[in-house]
């Protein structure tokens, strides 16, 4: 379970200070589907930010499964990363010389499990994704989709229980962004929070919960009944 | 994340990128390669020197006009005493002290020789017979300087090859008379050619009797008193001994200077090892220069990887293996750029050892290691840097680029 309390997270432009976050409260359930909508600049990206611990608010209290992650430090909240939290981006960010299999494996390769599990889970998830046949290719010789799924295939791999995705569908085509959400909705439905942060109304009037944004503030909340 | 996953990664992160890669070993690679060379370079040339001294014998006493003092200013200085010549006399009485074998006094000069109408200016050596011995030279034709009373200025002469093919040219020398300076004397050998020899070359050489050469130089002063020891160890007691003659014979001073072989054998070799420190230092700059690029390089590549680095953050890389993934990229260039220097350092060794073979090209263990040690150290320090600033990168902005 995400839990926010008065979270507050500010830039400083020149001498002016701009609320990215302004006293934002917000719980989510474990296994809930939640779109954020709203304008650039509205602090969505950065609400998803520091949900999954890239960012830290300057005021506030996240807890994460009724554990204070606001405290602790970089190392911890790495490890806290790499438990229970996967990463999908508009621009994918495979690194271009690793293979598929590679790009996949590379959260395994960080925690330090051995090459013979990594090879199994990663040959496991790269049938799941339907990618066996692309293992070794790298992400130049991949298309749109199939890079964004070696990117979904990477932020699972470790098992973790909530997934951001930002503007997951942002540089895709309309027919290939259909089949990443199904993906994503099916990943949702095996047990895993999903955060999507996104400017398409058509994807984020998918969600079970709804958030829009403006100026640092949540300005609705929306639930609705799970579409199909 | 174990050893071997980082060290494959940051192999993959190198080989991404070959021609950087190649350029920045070639970098490491020379300044090894220089140290290497150089140190060898150096090392070579103090043995050639060492080696020629050696050639002249372990037994050797070389006695020297003046005195070389450094306790200060001596009240000679103030009295205007000057030093007594070092004379033949002077010479000769050495010959009977114990221990000694063989006593050569020495005058050189640089003179012109001619016969009819061909002219060139020679070295001209005074001495007397035992010289040859001395010195290990040979005849090529026949008879070295008589054996006579070494004050006396008999008008003989021995050349060497190259003066007697210019003077004679294909005509027989032996027996033939030539003019040196304004006296005639009469060719009675050839030296055999020994090459260069501390810089006299046998070849260009005309030798004389000693008395002779002073009447031509016009001198009382010999130049150097060579003294040839029957065993080593008899070397410090007879340093005593003529030291003492020369006090006694020059009214209780000591104006003379007796070095041994072993003394000029050990100034050499400081001074030439020295010079090799020296140059090996300077080579070394060049490893420092290696290591600012591969710091540059890795500050280039951070930024060109801020995403990828935003990426490992976000799939739960501490600051901690990034830094070590980014510092063992370094360690590698450096490594693996040191090993080449090596190969490239051992084949510039070959080369120079197969054009100038009397220069053996062998580099000193130690400067080998220390050029390995340098390179992977200055790798390391240089990329420290680049590595924290990896490590620091704000995954946020990292990611926000494409």
């Amino acid at each position: 379970m995400i839990s926010l309390a008065k979270i507050q997270r500010a830039y400083h432009v020149g001498d002016q200070s701009v609320y990215a976050l302004n006293d934002v409260d917000l719980t989510i359930e474990q296994g809930g589907y939640c779109s954020i909508m709203g304008p650039s600049g509205s602090g969505k990206s950065t609400l998803l930010n520091i949900i999954g611990l890239l960012d830290r608010p300057d005021r506030g209290q996240y807890r994460l499964d009724d554990q204070d992650v606001t405290t602790l430090n970089d190392d911890q909240q790495a490890r806290v990363r790499q438990r229970a939290m996967g990463f999908v981006f508009q621009f994918f960010h495979l690194i271009p010389r690793l293979s598929a299999a590679d790009n996949i494996a590379l959260p395994l390769v960080l925690a330090g499990i051995p090459a013979d599990e990594r090879r199994a889970r990663v040959s496991a998830s790269l049938g799941n994704m339907g990618l066996t046949d692309r293992a070794q290719h790298r992400p130049e010789e991949l298309s749109g989709g199939q890079r964004q799924r070696v990117a979904i295939a990477r932020a699972i791999i470790m098992n973790p229980t909530i997934l951001l995705a930002d503007e997951p569908t942002g540089n895709l085509d309309r027919h290939t962004g259909q089949e990443v959400i199904s993906l994503l909705e099916g990943l949702h439905a095996s047990g895993l929070t999903l955060l999507v942060v996104t400017h398409d109304p058509a994807l984020g009037s998918r969600a079970t919960r709804q958030l829009r944004m403006e100026d640092g503030r949540i300005i609705s909340d929306r639930t609705q009944q799970a579409v199909t | 994340m174990n050893a071997g996953d980082s060290l494959a990664f940051a192999s993959q992160a190198l080989s991404g990128n070959r021609l950087r890669t190649a350029l920045i070993l070639l970098a490491m690679a020379i300044g090894v390669a220089s140290v290497i060379v150089l140190n060898s370079l150096g090392d070579a040339a103090r043995r050639y020197v060492i080696g020629e001294f050696s050639a002249l014998g372990t037994h050797l006493i070389i006695v020297l006009p003046g005195r070389s003092e450094t306790a200060g200013a001596s009240p000679s200085m103030f009295l205007g005493e000057t030093t007594r010549d070092l004379t033949i006399a002077d010479a000769m009485s050495l010959t009977r002290l114990p221990g000694v074998r063989r006593v050569a006094p020495i005058n050189v000069g640089a003179t012109p020789v001619s016969r009819q109408g061909r002219s060139r200016d020679i070295i001209l050596l005074g001495t007397t017979l035992p010289f040859l011995a001395i010195r290990g030279f040979h005849m090529e034709k026949g008879r070295f300087l008589p054996e006579t009373s070494a004050d006396q200025a008999t008008a003989v002469c021995v050349i060497g090859k190259q003066v007697k093919r210019e003077l004679f040219g294909s005509a027989p020398a032996l027996g033939e008379w030539l003019r040196i300076a304004d006296r005639r004397f009469r060719v009675i050998g050839i030296l055999a050619s020994e090459g260069t020899s501390l810089g006299q070359d046998t070849n260009e050489l005309v030798i004389i009797p000693v008395a002779s050469a002073q009447a031509i130089f016009n001198t009382q002063s010999l130049f150097r008193i060579l003294i040839d020891m029957r065993a080593q160890e008899q070397i410090p007691k007879a340093i005593t001994a003529i030291e003492d003659r020369i006090r006694v014979r020059h009214q209780g001073d000591l104006d003379v200077t007796v070095v041994t072989q072993d003394a000029v054998i050990s100034t050499f070799n400081n001074i030439l090892g020295a010079l090799t420190l020296a140059v090996t230092g300077i080579a070394g700059i060049s490893l420092i220069v290696a290591g600012v690029l591969v710091m540059n390089v890795m500050l280039v590549s951070v930024s060109q990887r801020t995403a990828e680095i935003g990426v490992l953050k976000a799939i739960g890389a501490t600051k901690a293996q990034i830094l070590r993934l980014f510092l063992m990229e370094s360690a590698l260039l450096a490594i693996l750029g040191a090993v080449l220097g090596l190969i490239i350092g051992y084949a510039g060794n070959q080369a120079i050892t197969h054009w100038f073979p009397q220069l053996s090209m062998t580099a000193p263990w130690w400067s080998q290691l220390a050029a390995i040690v340098v390179a992977v150290l200055t790798g390391l320090l240089f990329g420290i840097l680049p590595a924290r600033k990896a490590a620091r990168l704000d995954p946020i902005t990292s990611l926000q680029r494409r």
